[in-house]
């Protein structure tokens, strides 16, 4: 590296390389875009209702609940910048739930010991799925559209053959107490959002800054590259699958504490509200572009907006509209942008190829 | 002189459906020494260089590398042979930038623990990026942009810089001058030779015959699936390459 200060640069080369990553972070603009439609929504409801809406105990309900979607976004994210889908996280969900709350059950108890078990049992469950799809997807050669709805199907009935369809509602004390209403010791944050907050630290740091991210965005921004290059495409996305499959798994525990049930029938568009989040945070369809930053701010916009009704006395229903209309603005201006980048390159088609059918040879 | 070639094929034959696209071609290229590679369209260059590769199973045949029976089954195995190339479609990441593209599949860890993490020294690949790209002459402006918003001559020049960083044995070059403009084309020209002066084995497929004879050492002809014919560039002429290439002579000594 002496040698590069020898060479001469073309002029307006130099000062990008020191800041050459922060740079790409920020250009990722759709997110900072939506970023600016999240405060400009939230400055809304503020002004509409002062005295009820920008308080923290509001504040604070908003953050839990969007909490065990932001687990299953992590996943989602990762999944769709492979160009992939994953239909089954909700489905994963309330099959690792029923598992773990049948398990504990047999066990007994409420206390640590059983709890421990049953969130063993609930991420393994995830895992187990997540598993199943990758290896569909990456070595049978099956659409991730159609592998993830089959397994959506394959894992809502197993857990409703498991329970006779009847929801279980034995849940252990401790988790409810501390994961599902509880608060992190000495503060009112709530547990479960913290437990969200650190997943989402740590996989958003795996996927902006180590190789495994980096193979991740490899893989779906062309796949035949990096095949070429050496990378393991197949086993990268099963682990990416896989790792879908597991924090499904989290986010079962941590429904069947929140809610004390295992809501069997709770949890049929929550691979699409994830999906849509993912999608509207500026994470494309087509894949090889994304942040975890984005699928944050993405599953924000429809909790605030359904809060903000709620208090300002508008029909709740409005909410799913408004986010209807968010969704498709955003992949509008995702569009725009790749053609922009894409100059006369066939990169809708090649995406569209991609979504519906993995594998182009 | 009795040099062993760096990279030698035998009596390669693959067919899909009724083509044979290799029909017992033989083929080899020394260390340090610039190998043209000609035919006409679906004379097999393509075909050759994905099975040379490692990029196609074959149905029968021969590889050596450095005088040793190799089954090049894939290409990181070609790969970890010191075998590189550059495609016509150059196989890059559109979304990743020029350092990531030029460092998939052999990132540089950090040292210590966040390495065995999985966290990249950006630093280093961004800087040995920009130094390889330099000594290629190349116009690469911007090292955080994706390639994908970059024109043809800059992922041009990235997808050769790559192939030229890492190829110790031999390199494949597959029409690499075809988008370029003057200037680039010279420092391609160029860089092919400063390559060679290295040690390595250099395969270079044109269709510009006097970029053939001003930077080969030597040039192989195909022809159906076959190598035709064998020549000294310094002392072949373009008429007789066309000739070979179009079976309106018969090349002579090979």
């Amino acid at each position: 590296m002496t040698a590069t200060e020898a060479v001469p640069r073309a002029a307006g080369t130099a000062p990008e390389i020191s800041h050459a990553h922060t740079l790409r972070q920020v250009l990722q603009v759709q997110s900072f875009q939506i970023l600016l439609v999240l405060m400009v929504i939230f400055l809304a409801f503020t002004a509409l209702a002062p005295d009820v809406f920008p308080t923290w105990g509001n504040v604070r309900q908003i953050i839990q609940n969007v909490s065990i979607l932001g687990v299953l976004g992590i996943g989602m994210t990762f999944v769709i910048v492979t160009s992939g889908i994953d239909l089954s996280v909700g489905s994963n969900l309330v099959f690792s739930g029923v598992v773990a709350a049948k398990v504990m059950q047999a066990m007994g108890g409420s206390g640590w010991g059983t709890a421990i078990v049953g969130i063993f049992v609930a991420v393994g469950c995830g895992l187990g799925w997540g598993l199943l799809n990758g290896v569909l997807i990456a070595k049978a050669k099956v659409p991730p559209l159609i592998v993830t709805l089959g397994t959506l199907g394959g894992a809502l009935g197993l857990a409703q053959v498991i329970t006779g369809g009847v929801d279980i509602r034995e849940v252990p004390a401790v988790l409810q107490d501390t994961i599902g209403y509880g608060n992190v010791p000495g503060t009112t944050w709530p547990t479960i959002s913290l437990i969200a907050m650190v997943l989402i630290l740590i996989f958003g740091t795996v996927l902006h800054r180590t190789r495994f991210g980096l193979y991740t965005f490899a893989v779906g921004s062309n796949e035949e590259s990096a095949r070429r290059v050496g990378v393991k495409v197949d086993r990268q996305l099963i682990s990416i699958y896989a790792l879908s499959g597991g924090l499904a798994g989290v986010a079962g525990i941590l429904s069947l504490s929140q809610y004390g049930t295992t809501a069997i029938a709770g949890q049929s568009a929550t691979n699409l509200n994830v999906i849509a989040a993912v999608v509207i945070g500026g994470t494309s369809l087509f894949g090889g572009v994304g942040t975890i930053f984005g699928t944050v701010i993405g599953l924000f916009i429809p909790a605030v907006l359904q809060n903000g009704f709620v208090i300002v006395g508008i029909q709740p229903f409005w909410q799913q509209v408004a986010v209807g209309a968010v969704l498709v603005l955003a992949v509008y201006v995702d569009q725009r942008r790749r053609a922009a980048a894409a100059r006369g390159q066939s990169a809708k088609a090649e995406g569209k190829k991609k979504l519906f059918g993995r594998r182009s040879n | 002189m009795t040099t062993i070639p760096v990279l030698e094929a035998r009596g390669l034959t693959r067919s899909f459906g009724n083509v044979r696209a290799l029909d017992c071609v033989d083929f080899d290229v020394n260390a340090g020494e610039v190998v043209a590679l000609i035919g006409d369209n679906g004379a097999g260059k393509s075909t050759l260089v994905k099975a040379l590769s490692g990029n196609l199973a074959l149905d029968s045949g021969k590889i050596l590398f450095a005088g040793g029976e190799v089954e090049l089954n894939s290409p990181s195995h070609a790969s970890s042979l010191g075998i590189e190339t550059v495609y016509q479609d150059l196989a890059l990441a559109p979304h990743l930038n020029a350092a990531q593209n030029m460092f998939l599949g052999r990132e540089i860890p950090k040292p210590g623990f966040q390495g065995r993490l999985g966290f990249m020294d950006n630093r280093t690949m961004r800087a040995k990026s920009r130094e390889a790209f330099d000594e290629l002459g190349a116009t690469v402006r911007s090292l955080s942009d994706p390639v994908g918003s970059m024109s043809g001559g800059q992922k041009q020049a990235i997808a050769i810089a790559r192939a030229v960083a890492w190829a110790k044995g031999v390199i494949f070059l597959d029409e690499p001058t075809a988008a370029l403009g003057v200037v680039q084309t010279k420092n391609v020209l160029e860089t092919i030779r400063r390559v060679r002066d290295k040690g390595v084995g250099v395969v270079f497929i044109s269709h510009s015959m006097p970029h053939v004879i001003d930077v080969a050492d030597r040039v192989q002809v195909l022809r159906l699936g076959r190598r035709v014919a064998t020549y000294e560039a310094k002392k072949t002429t373009v008429e007789e390459l066309v000739g070979a290439m179009t079976g309106a002579l018969d090349g002579a000594h090979s």
